[in-house]
């Protein structure tokens, strides 16, 4: 069993990338503007539909599909945030947190409806491609998935330091009331950080899809594992949701080979009722961000 | 309306009593001119999981007891009552055992002959109970647990077998396989999920393996969901199991299959019992390699019958796979309007009665004669499917067979 540490650790930091992708949407969005978003695990649903269907219906494969996906479910954030979670909620923060839980409770059922709670995936030839990294096999698509949650970090950490807007959001998220006064469009930059929040599940649906399925309640399985990421890492830091990630991913596959699968879990509450007592600002506790 | 008639001199030598009244007065009595040229349709009740987590198996099902009520009525509905329509009343029992339950109600009160469903062991519990209530028959579909009819209820009337006799034949079919090919297999792997399904199968599997000269090497349980298979799989790599028998939903099923690819197993054979994939059309069309030669013990129609055939069309027709749930709704309506024909009454009690005693004709499934004894279908078994080449071919037993089994499976690459 210990010659299996390795190995285990290593598909562990790649499961844990998985994490850190769903966990970067929502940093920014409950991190940042302190949304407490249950829809983001409907979205991520909606988005793997989106790959899905890319694939079946136009041949697209889901690398290529991702720009697309990412400027379409950009653009669905946005609209959702300004149309539907802003219209709603009044201007009152604890209303959102109504309003997006009405919303996935719309979009489950409506996917149930439409595509059955049959279990979908995609048999992509790549799928197989192992490749041999300190003894042990990592599939290809997870590989990917791991450099592009680096680069995505890098990005979102680069456009919220040196652009215009990713200065806005944090200066909506320090002080709200004097961003407005100084002549920020409040309006815009939530709809703003929730469309980029989204567009990070679409990136994550594609890089996810090849290794994992889809069913209507797919996004339960990644939602909750995103809190704890985001809330380990610091609330509204991208380094933070990376390394979180990262560090569950590892921390659960060990403790599912030590404890085995069905105490795996608590592996990753360990960490999280530990990180609360003595760190509870989270790892980098978002002075990336600020 | 020589029934009617009769039922009414039979009755009033002994007084109406209200729910015959409501009986009779729903098949025409009220309408007697009417009656005469067009028979009142004779309703059934189907319930099921239409939303909720079980969505796929109770709308499958729905669609297997919609296409056999098309293929009665079709053919000249209930001759003995006139040549009378099915009808069939569908209630969404939500995934949920309790709303199963309430549903019974308003099936009662549209005055349904008989019910069928549930499609699940809770719910069916829930709503067999109910049903015993109405004194309504209860013809079960799927439900594999022992305590369906165990509670004395006497209008439970299991049309498919139970886990214990699935199991014991499961296991038996494992040993016969595992002979004729010169027992290339004698280590076993066990993983389950962690709920009564899979912890339940994983419990009489090792009780019952060791019978038949198999050895346990490891039991891997996990939760639901389980995202990532990579650490079983090497855990399993470490074990050498010659065959790994997997108890687990669809969504572990497929993640598990594919980290089997992935982490290079050498193994001789899967084999599940009632496994969560290795019966889904859907995935073994979608994953032709991960999924090749995987075997299954679970519910399967005699796929050469002609009404089998019929089944298929249809299924094609409407774009749905003919998964198990479609094609064990499908017999279960044959058993009914079997029991309707042979009772000559649309009358609960009488189709009641009629399924306690009767024996009913060839159904789509390859089982024996249908007899209900303490309301399980003696006739009935599980089949063995395999998967080739994403196709479900039925390997076993050989007279039902559409292909020989590929035993132990060749090495992967």
């Amino acid at each position: 069993m210990l010659g299996l540490i390795i190995p285990v650790a290593l598909n562990g930091l790649m499961t844990g990338a998985i994490y850190a992708l769903v966990a970067l949407g929502l940093t920014l969005i409950y991190g940042v503007l302190h949304i407490i978003n249950f829809a983001h695990g409907s979205l991520l649903m909606l988005a793997l539909y989106a790959v899905y269907f890319m694939h079946v219906l136009l041949g697209v494969d889901p690398y290529v599909a991702m720009p697309f996906l990412v400027l379409a479910f950009f653009a669905l954030g946005y609209v959702l945030q300004r149309g539907i979670i802003s219209t709603f909620s009044h201007g009152k923060e604890s209303n959102i947190l109504l309003v997006t839980l009405a919303l996935s409770i719309i979009i489950d059922n409506l996917a149930l409806y439409l595509w059955t709670s049959n279990t979908r995936s995609l048999n992509l030839p790549y799928a197989y491609e192992m490749i041999e990294v300190a003894g042990a096999l990592l599939p290809l698509p997870r590989l990917i998935a791991f450099g592009a949650a680096l680069v995505i970090a890098l990005l979102l950490w680069l456009g919220m330091t040196r652009t215009r807007d990713g200065r806005a959001i944090r200066a909506i998220a320090v002080e709200k009331r004097g961003a407005e006064l100084v002549g920020v469009n409040v309006k815009h930059v939530y709809a703003l950080c929730f469309g980029i929040g989204t567009a990070c599940l679409a990136a994550a649906a594609c890089l996810l899809i090849p290794t994992f399925y889809v069913t209507p309640q797919v996004g339960y399985a990644f939602v909750l594992i995103a809190f704890t990421t985001v809330v380990l890492g610091g609330m509204g830091s991208f380094a933070g949701a990376l390394v979180g990630g990262l560090l569950l991913g590892v921390v659960e596959a060990l403790s599912g080979l030590f404890l085995g699968e069905t105490l795996g879990q608590i592996g990753i509450f360990l960490v999280f009722i530990l990180m609360l007592l003595f760190r509870p600002q989270g790892l980098f506790s978002a002075r990336g961000v600020r | 309306m020589t029934q009617n008639s009769s039922d009414l001199t039979r009755v009033s030598s002994r007084g109406i009593s209200r729910r015959r009244l409501l009986a009779l007065g729903g098949s025409g009595l009220g309408a007697p001119g009417l009656a005469r040229a067009q028979p009142a349709p004779v309703r059934i009740g189907a319930v099921g999981p239409l939303t909720g987590t079980l969505t796929y198996n109770g709308t499958q099902a729905q669609a297997g007891i919609r296409i056999a009520a098309d293929i009665i009525n079709a053919a000249g509905g209930i001759k003995s009552l006139d040549g009378a329509r099915l009808e069939v009343v569908y209630a969404d029992a939500e995934s949920r055992p309790d709303v199963g339950a309430a549903q019974i109600d308003k099936l009662a009160g549209a005055g349904v002959s008989c019910i069928v469903g549930a499609q699940s062991s809770a719910i069916t519990l829930a709503t067999t109970q109910a049903a015993a209530r109405f004194g309504i028959p209860h013809v079960v579909d799927i439900g594999t647990a022992p305590q369906l009819l165990q509670r004395g209820l006497s209008n439970v009337f299991r049309f498919t077998p139970g886990s214990g006799e699935s199991v014991t034949l499961g296991v038996e079919n494992l040993f016969s396989l595992n002979r004729a090919a010169g027992n290339p297999v004698k280590r076993i792997a066990i993983v389950h999920e962690d709920g009564p399904f899979g912890s339940g199968m994983a419990k009489t599997l090792a009780a019952r393996l060791p019978g038949v000269g198999l050895e346990i090497v490891e039991t891997i349980s996990h939760p639901t969901p389980q995202r990532d298979f990579t650490t079983i799989a090497l855990r399993l790599r470490e074990a050498r199991p010659d065959l790994i028998m997997p108890t687990q939903y669809i969504n572990e099923f497929i993640l598990f299959a594919r980290a089997l690819r992935q982490q290079r197993l050498s193994i001789r054979g899967i084999y599940s019992i009632f496994g969560g994939g290795a019966s889904n059309p859907r995935f073994a069309r979608e994953h032709k390699e991960a999924a090749q030669h995987i075997i299954d013990t679970n519910h399967w129609y005699d796929p050469r019958k002609p009404m089998s055939q019929a089944l298929a069309q249809r299924c094609a027709a409407i774009g749905i796979d003919v998964s198990y749930d479609v094609m064990v709704a499908f017999g279960s309506m044959q058993v009914i309007a079997d029991a309707l024909e042979q009772a000559g009454s649309r009358e609960r009690e009488a189709v009641m009665a009629t399924l306690a005693r009767a024996t009913f004709s060839d159904t789509i499934m390859p089982y024996g004669p249908i007899r209900f004894e303490k309301g399980q279908n003696s006739g009935a078994r599980v089949v063995n499917t395999q998967i080739r080449d994403g196709v479900i071919e039925l390997i076993y037993p050989a007279e039902f067979a559409t292909a020989t089994p590929v035993f132990p499976m060749p090495p992967r690459v």
